[in-house]
């Protein structure tokens, strides 16, 4: 550590970085989730057609994704209905 | 009474063939006759560090085949006479070592008498590396305080947990040891590298040492003498610790702290 940083503090330091990284996915590899990601796309095609029976919905109008937010690991899943105006068309 | 002992660690390069050399050689010296057997069939490399590449006739796979003995087989180490080696074959493919061909030589190797038989195991974790762990009664997992490397522990120890034939029999799990090498005191000082302490929270086995990175290995290798044998080196001295531990006895860790250089040298960059 040269003087500088003596003086002005550090950066960031990367060893806490891997830490951090290494705790989530051991924690995750563990648990025996097998790799979260795997099912996501099959949710999206499920929530599509169950949706699809009582509103119009497009494909590209539900969106998945896990976050991971402190502790939490969120599911996130956006639906955009289509306007009610162009539903009445339909 | 005889125990087997698994080097393991999943990812490759991180000193495996080094420790179990080294472990073995420290296990001889302690006065217990010890057997090496190198399960890294078709990259062999053990002969290399142990030095007796020149004398290597038949291996591991001739015997699991019948083509040789095993007295025909094992090489006397040139330093240690209580200590044998059981080189890999160069030519064959992993798939040759089967399971009951190894519980015969293990087996065989127990009744002429070895108190330790060292399996040093391939990376991976295909199977080659599950025949080297598969009747394991203590698992040394060499991990190198890096994220991949620790990831690799991580699985192999799955592995260990769920393919050991201990843990198929359902009774003693396997008796795992962590062993953190190329370790610097410098780098995990200054923030660039993770602490002995920061691994073993991850991973959760109990710590068997912390071999410090050395220039001292490279010239250990190109000697083909194992590394514990070098005179006056930090990498020895640890090595000997960890034998020690494994062996029961109290040695507190020794080469984890930096020593900081002087108020000049600080000043003007070291």
């Amino acid at each position: 550590m040269s003087l500088l940083d003596l003086l002005f503090g550090s950066k960031p330091k990367s060893a806490t970085i891997a830490k951090e990284r290494l705790q989530l996915i051991i924690a995750r590899e563990r648990s025996g989730a097998p790799g979260v990601p795997d099912f996501l796309p099959q949710l999206q095609q499920e929530l599509i057609q169950v949706i699809s029976k009582y509103v119009p919905v497009d494909r590209d109008d539900i969106k998945v994704a896990l976050e991971k937010q402190g502790n939490f690991e969120v599911l996130e899943v956006n639906i955009v209905l289509s306007e009610p105006g162009r539903q009445a068309g339909d | 009474m005889s125990k087997i002992i698994v080097v393991t660690s999943g990812k490759g390069g991180v000193g495996k063939t080094t420790t179990s050399a080294s472990i073995a050689s420290g296990l001889a010296m302690r006065g217990f006759k010890t057997a090496v057997i190198d399960f890294d069939v078709g990259l062999r490399n053990l002969d290399l560090i142990m030095g007796c590449e020149r004398r290597v006739v038949y291996d591991l796979i001739n015997v699991i085949n019948s083509e040789a003995n095993l007295t025909q087989a094992l090489i006397k180490d040139k330093h240690c006479d209580k200590l044998s080696i059981l080189p890999a074959s160069q030519t064959r493919d992993k798939e040759a070592l089967t399971e009951e061909g190894v519980e015969r030589v293990l087996t065989e190797l127990q009744h002429m008498g070895h108190e330790y038989i060292v399996c040093d195991s391939p990376a991976g974790i295909e199977h080659g590396a599950v025949m080297a762990l598969t009747f394991a009664d203590e698992a040394i997992i060499v991990t190198n305080p890096e994220v991949s490397s620790v990831r690799d522990s991580d699985r192999i120890l799955g592995i260990l947990q769920a393919k050991s034939r201990r843990a198929r029999d359902g009774g003693e799990p396997v008796n795992e040891h962590l062993l953190i090498t190329r370790y610097s005191p410098k780098r995990v000082e200054d923030g660039e590298m993770l602490s002995y302490k920061d691994v073993q929270e991850i991973l959760r086995v109990p710590l068997l040492g912390v071999i410090p990175e050395s220039e001292s290995v490279l010239h250990a290798s190109n000697q083909g003498t194992p590394v514990i044998h070098m005179k006056d080196s930090d990498v020895a001295a640890a090595y000997q610790d960890t034998v020690a531990r494994f062996l029961g006895e109290d040695a507190p860790l020794r080469f984890v702290t930096y020593e900081k250089p002087g108020l000049l040298k600080r000043l003007f960059g070291g």
